[in-house]
């Protein structure tokens, strides 16, 4: 399966110069990129680690660039994505965040059912992948 | 204290003359400040026409009554202030209304709309009225919590950013069995869309009650959930005859691990406010469908203008409103469009004419309200979807997504795939509203569920004249 998180993955993998392009679009608006991967796509799982804080003084993309192709060096069988932060007042949030790295192969999830009283049943969505330990997912 | 005694004899004065007419008032900061619109009778002054209306939706009755000088009634009288000719539309006019504060209930929508549209209406002097604009205050605004989750934290919830969020609406709206009705949603939520919806009247009809619709839909949601990777909802209507009724499928929604439920506008400005209290408390989006709305909202010279409506909903506290597609079936002028969608996403609303936006509105926190457009659109038109609508918005595909030739699945990934398509190049700088037949024709080269979307739909339009417009146009300006 392909996990279809992030603004983008319904489209063909962006290639570098595509992901420059959206973060030019993104400093140009003066939101912070920051760059994040994980092992554990789980979709509530809120917090991938950071590959370092988000990047507030940066105005080149060229150095958003240098951190996506360090991370994926340091982790080339994780998700990554890029997200740009906007600090405007009424925001304070995610304003974009797309994957730019995947594994080779997404094992996906499974969907497990506790039933309960009532016909009713309790869903609990599980990753594949988190079924080995860490650092030993996607190898 | 000759002039009181005069203004206190018994029987009819005009309600200029009783104080409802000033035109030196300076509304207060905390003043709340109605805009009408009126036609009044033929041969009935504008100026007296305006004061009655001050005068009925505040303290008046039809003739003097002594009972006022027991209050400080100078206070409690509405005062019109400004009354100014409709630009090109003889016999109707702007009217400037202020209330004090004091005249309204802390946190009640109820309270608000009893006064400003409760009798006045029906009034016997005007041909027509219409309520066209408010402004709230600040101090009035704070009392009232808004919406529940709000766009930002509902991104963050749902983990979704940088686009519209991309909906449909289960089709046939009336008929299928609870577990055909499941597969719908299933489909569609698989093959792209982040949200698939009840429609305003499915309730808990014989051929489809409403536990065992909740649990097929959920079944949907979590299977299209593990499936994706994404979180998933659908808009689980509760809209029933009574707030118990409500409240226990609300809770069964909860229960069964829902992220959103789903009330009509019919229901009443009560238990919206109380559905939205419901929904803060229990970590749950709240979706209003303005059923019944055109009722009112549509026609120009009487009623209540949509916008005024949306600012209602945002004090009452919804976190999704339907409002308008500009492209779509139903009614819909860009520049009209454009000001409602700006009450439910700004901060500050700034006043614009051309945008039927009279007053500057200070949203003093209050979170903001997603819109959704909803109504016969399609993916051929995501370009002028975006351009028109932007990125804080729920598109709803729902004909457009079920009726795919290829299936509900191939119907939601051409909208999700055009979507996608349209921002990245909308972001790369690209000139989306002239390049987007193009951007979508060269995406349809590699995604065939697009090719034939664009196919069935591409000569689609409804192109028919709105009722609902701006009086004000750009003024042209010779520099």
């Amino acid at each position: 399966m392909k996990i279809t998180q992030g603004t983008f993955s319904f489209l063909p993998e962006l290639t570098d110069a595509e992901i420059r392009a959206q973060i030019d679009y993104a400093l140009a608006l003066g939101w912070a990129i920051g760059v994040e991967y994980t092992d554990d796509p789980h979709p509530r799982n809120s917090y991938w680690e950071m590959w370092g804080n988000p990047m507030f003084d940066l105005r080149d993309a060229a150095g958003a660039m240098t951190e996506v192709t360090a991370c994926r060096k340091a982790h080339p069988q994780t998700y990554i994505r890029v997200n740009a932060f906007d600090a405007a007042l009424g925001f304070e949030t995610t304003r974009l965040s797309f994957i730019v790295n995947r594994p080779t192969i997404e094992p996906g999830f499974q969907l497990k059912r506790h039933e309960v009283g009532g016909r009713q049943i309790q869903y609990t969505i599980e990753s594949y992948a988190t079924q080995a330990p860490e650092g030993q997912r996607y190898i | 204290m000759g002039s009181q005694a005069n203004r206190y004899k018994s029987g009819v004065m005009p309600y200029a003359q009783m104080g409802y007419w000033d035109a030196d008032y300076l509304p207060k900061d905390t003043d709340i400040i109605a805009l009408f619109r009126i036609s009044p009778q033929d041969g009935v002054d504008p100026i007296e026409a305006a004061a009655a209306v001050a005068g009925e939706s505040s303290t008046a009755t039809w003739t003097v009554v002594w009972t006022d000088r027991l209050t400080a009634c100078e206070n409690y009288r509405a005062k019109a202030y400004r009354v100014d000719p409709v630009p090109g539309a003889p016999g109707q006019y702007f009217s400037y209304i202020a209330y004090d504060l004091a005249l309204f209930e802390e946190g009640s929508i109820a309270n608000l709309t009893a006064s400003i549209i409760g009798n006045v209406f029906g009034f016997k002097p005007l041909k027509a009225l219409r309520l066209e604009d408010m402004r709230i205050p600040v101090a009035y605004l704070k009392t009232f919590q808004g919406p529940p989750t709000g766009i930002v934290v509902e991104r963050e919830r749902l983990d979704k950013f940088g686009r519209p969020l991309l909906g449909a609406t289960t089709k046939p709206k009336l008929g299928l069995s609870s577990k055909n009705y499941g597969r719908v949603v299933y489909e569609a939520l698989r093959g792209g869309l982040d949200f698939v919806k009840d429609d305003e009247n499915i309730n808990s009809q014989p051929f489809m009650h409403w536990r065992d619709r909740f649990l097929y839909c959920m079944e949907a949601v979590n299977k299209a959930s593990a499936a994706t990777g994404e979180v998933k909802g659908h808009y689980l209507n509760v809209t029933a005859a009574t707030m118990e009724d409500m409240y226990e499928r609300a809770d069964f929604a909860k229960q069964l691990g829902s992220c959103i439920v789903m009330i009509d506008l019919v229901i009443g400005y009560t238990a919206i406010q109380s559905m939205a209290k419901w929904a803060r408390r229990n970590d749950m989006i709240l979706h209003l469908h303005r059923a019944g709305h055109g009722t009112y909202t549509r026609q120009k010279t009487h009623g209540v203008s949509f916008r005024v409506i949306a600012k209602w909903m945002r004090m009452a506290g919804v976190d999704h409103i339907h409002a308008g597609t500009v492209v779509g079936k139903l009614e819909g002028d860009p520049n009209v469009i454009k000001g409602i969608y700006s009450i439910c996403r700004d901060s500050f609303t700034k006043q614009n004419l051309e945008q039927g936006v009279f007053f500057d509105q200070d949203w003093a926190g209050l979170r903001k309200l997603m819109p959704v457009a909803s109504g016969g659109i399609h993916a051929g038109q995501m370009h002028q979807l975006i351009t028109y609508l932007g990125e804080d918005v729920v598109l709803q595909f729902g004909g457009g997504t079920i009726g795919h030739p290829d299936g509900i699945q191939a119907g939601a990934t051409a909208n999700r795939v055009a979507l996608e398509v349209m921002i990245k190049a909308r972001n790369e700088g690209r000139d989306i509203w002239n390049e987007g037949p193009q951007i979508l024709a060269d995406a349809a080269r590699w995604c065939s569920p697009l090719r034939a979307a664009l196919d069935t739909w591409k000569d689609v339009t409804f192109n028919y004249q709105s009722t609902d417009t701006a009086d004000f146009v750009p003024t042209a300006t010779t520099a």
